[in-house]
């Protein structure tokens, strides 16, 4: 393992020099400080042990792979500044990132004016990928998403919910529509719709609101920052129905904020490390023993997206844009920690996903959803 | 939400959940008063306005989170209040402490200067402190400590009140009560109007008007650390750019009540909270989406800017030549 580490060590931020050394350099957006930093660090976390991993099996077409993170703070416009220094002077040959939607929503269309292929790893907004075809993502999509939740909330027999947006998040808006579209077809009624914009801290009026609805659940799809102190404010408030969420939740932070609040709220995700299957409990075991905690669904997907990038650069055998492009876009069956990957033809994953509950401060693993 | 229309209130309009918003927009509004203060006694004293105020109060913040954090083991030992008083009372000095080297540093060097000068100075120290507390904070949010148990009043109906807005409204009552009893009836509060009145004259007074703004800025600083301590309770999740927004509305507030008038400050800072919380809690009926409830605070700047630009408590004042 000590090999292991000094891999990861060794990838940390390197500035310019394009690749000078031989290396096939890959660039990474990441989240590493800011409203989601828990989001960055933990597919930085994950990005660089797939990395750490190609390189100790011997790289990739005889070199080393060599990558580059900047961090885009959490915010709006600094992801595309930052994916322009990537490919202008880095010279990454691939891009990997962002989680949030609305950042990658801002790459996708510089990384496909530059030919240079983006994974994202998690963002499940339906328009990130239609930025072109050199753009890609390795989780489901929010219809998929917010069906999800819709079809959950059905089979526990709720009949009526609430909906608090993020309107300043493509990604909540996107979830709510698909979560009311899914949940009033089929016989569910929206006692209320609330907004609130990330970076909020008083949610008191809206729920006070919510509450006079009396609904049976809340569909609260905004990242987990905010999430926390909505689920503490709705317990002061007297509201004792569980919250509904996406993957936007997947943070400890969460719990931290909210403590014993979001304790029996449910959202769905792409990955429980409390799955048994042995290739799992392998990936847990050794993201833990690198980095000290167990990897959540951030993590595992940037695992998987760098791997994907590597399988396809194997198979492209060259790096070069447009081969390197359709080598992935060939992705098929890919066996990944969060699934069987296989990108369709809107280079979009196909997979499943798990709901997942919060108990004892932890989150827990309810049931998996097929597509 | 185009297209279709829900409402909830098309039956009734109960009382109890309008009193319950009134609530809630009462003890955030606690809070912007707080602020609101800090930012009319400077005006009040030094005809101009500190911009980088909200950010003391961001500071205020951090301050008790990382006292909690270093004095962690002695606070278990005592109760609540006195942990709590402690932690509240040490964060007010340091951020006190704080505000008086601000001006030092970067206000006194330009006090004869065109005032315009002073205020851009003023939003280049709000910059700094908010980039320097990213640099040594991080720019992460981080949860605040709970220094106030959690719990609700019981005895009220259908009405929820936590501990925690209970004793965020009292501490605010008195902190104002306090600094009415300095302005009104210490000899450095009456230095202060005098200050305030006529700089020239009170100095020929004997006033030594250094001291007075000095101490001026140190009582503003130590509100508005309460104020930031008292809302990381109500909100405990911080992080360095958590004053800007709350500054601005804080801000609004002192216009809005007459800038430079203590009780306009108070008055300015309860009214913004709670228009804001029924804006947000009403959107559906008033048919404004609750993400503009921040945009509220500033059209009623606009309006009071139109109408009475003196402000609710305002006295409209000549321009002095």
């Amino acid at each position: 393992m000590a090999a292991l580490v000094l891999g990861l060590t060794g990838c940390k931020q390197q500035g310019g020099g394009g690749d000078a050394a031989g290396d096939i350099v890959i660039g990474e957006v990441a989240a590493l400080t800011g409203g989601t930093a828990t989001f960055g660090t933990s597919s930085n976390a994950g990005t660089k042990m797939a990395v750490a991993e190609i390189n100790m099996a011997g790289g990739l077409l005889g070199k080393q792979v060599r990558l580059v993170t900047e961090d885009d703070q959490s915010k709006q416009g600094e992801a595309g500044t930052v994916a322009k220094k990537l490919i202008s002077r880095d010279k990454v040959v691939a891009m990997l990132g962002e989680v949030a939607s609305g950042r990658s929503l801002e790459m996708g269309p510089i990384c496909q004016k530059a030919g240079v292929p983006m994974i994202s790893p998690a963002s499940t907004n339906a328009k990130v990928t239609e930025a072109g075809d050199y753009v890609f993502r390795v989780c489901f999509i929010d219809p998929f998403q917010g069906t999800v939740m819709g079809k959950f909330a059905i089979s526990r027999g709720w009949k009526k919910v609430a909906i608090l947006i993020d309107t300043k998040q493509d990604y909540s808006v996107g979830l709510s529509q698909y979560f009311k579209e899914y949940f009033a077809k089929n016989g569910g009624t929206i006692t209320g719709e609330q907004s609130y914009g990330s970076g909020d801290k008083d949610f008191k009026a809206q729920l006070t609101a919510i509450k006079a609805g009396e609904p049976d659940a809340i569909f609260a799809s905004g990242y987990y920052n905010e999430t926390g102190l909505i689920a503490s404010q709705a317990r002061e408030l007297g509201i004792t129905v569980p919250l509904l969420g996406g993957d936007g939740w997947d943070s400890p932070s969460l719990v931290e904020v909210a403590g014993s609040a979001i304790e029996g709220s449910f959202f769905s995700n792409h990955f429980s490390n409390e799955d048994t299957s042995p290739k799992i409990q392998e990936f847990v075991k050794k993201f833990q023993s690198v980095y000290g905690k167990v990897p959540d669904a951030m993590a595992a997907l940037a695992y998987d997206s760098g791997m994907i990038l590597a399988d396809a650069i194997k198979r492209a055998g060259t790096t070069e844009g447009k081969a390197l492009r359709d080598a992935i876009a060939a992705t098929k069956d890919f066996d990944g920690i969060t699934g069987k990957i296989t990108l369709d033809e809107k280079r979009n994953a196909n997979k499943s996903a798990v709901v997942l509950t919060i108990k004892n401060g932890k989150f827990s693993y309810v049931e998996t959803v097929a597509p | 939400m185009q297209g279709q229309r829900y409402e909830p209130f098309a039956h009734h309009f109960p009382l109890s959940q309008f009193l319950q918003q009134l609530l809630n927009g009462l003890f955030l509004g606690s809070i912007y008063a707080l602020i609101a203060l800090g930012y009319t006694m400077v005006y009040g004293v030094l005809r101009f306005i500190n911009f980088a105020h909200g950010d003391v109060f961001m500071l205020g913040a951090f301050t008790g989170l990382y006292l909690h954090k270093l004095l962690g083991p002695m606070m278990a030992m005592m109760p609540w209040p006195v942990a709590m008083l402690v932690i509240l009372l040490l964060a007010m000095i340091i951020c006190a402490a704080a505000g008086i080297l601000i001006e030092f540093l970067a206000y006194r060097p330009l006090r004869d200067k065109p005032r315009l000068n002073v205020l851009i100075t003023a939003i280049g120290v709000s910059l700094l402190l908010e980039y320097t507390a990213q640099l040594v904070f991080g720019a992460t949010q981080q949860p605040f400590p709970v220094i106030i148990p959690k719990g609700n009043i019981g005895g009220l109906g259908g009405l929820t009140v936590t501990i925690t807005q209970v004793i965020v409204l009292v501490t605010a009552v008195v902190l104002m009560i306090a600094l009415r009893f300095i302005v009104m009836k210490t000899k450095l509060g009456m230095a202060m109007r005098a200050l305030s009145l006529n700089p020239t004259a009170s100095a020929l007074m004997g006033v030594n008007n250094s001291v007075v703004i000095s101490f001026t800025f140190g009582l503003g600083s130590a509100l508005a650390a309460a104020g930031g301590i008292l809302y990381a309770s109500l909100y405990p999740s911080i992080e360095p750019f958590m004053g800007v927004l709350p500054g601005l509305k804080a801000f609004v507030a002192a216009v809005l009540g007459g800038i430079g008038n203590i009780p306009g400050a108070a008055l300015g800072g309860l009214i913004i909270g709670v228009t804001e919380t029924l804006v947000a809690g009403y959107s559906d009926t008033l048919g404004i989406p609750s993400g503009y409830r921040d945009g509220v605070a500033f059209v009623i700047l606009i309006l009071i800017l139109l109408f009475k630009p003196s402000g609710l408590l305002g006295k409209a004042e000549r321009e002095k030549v």
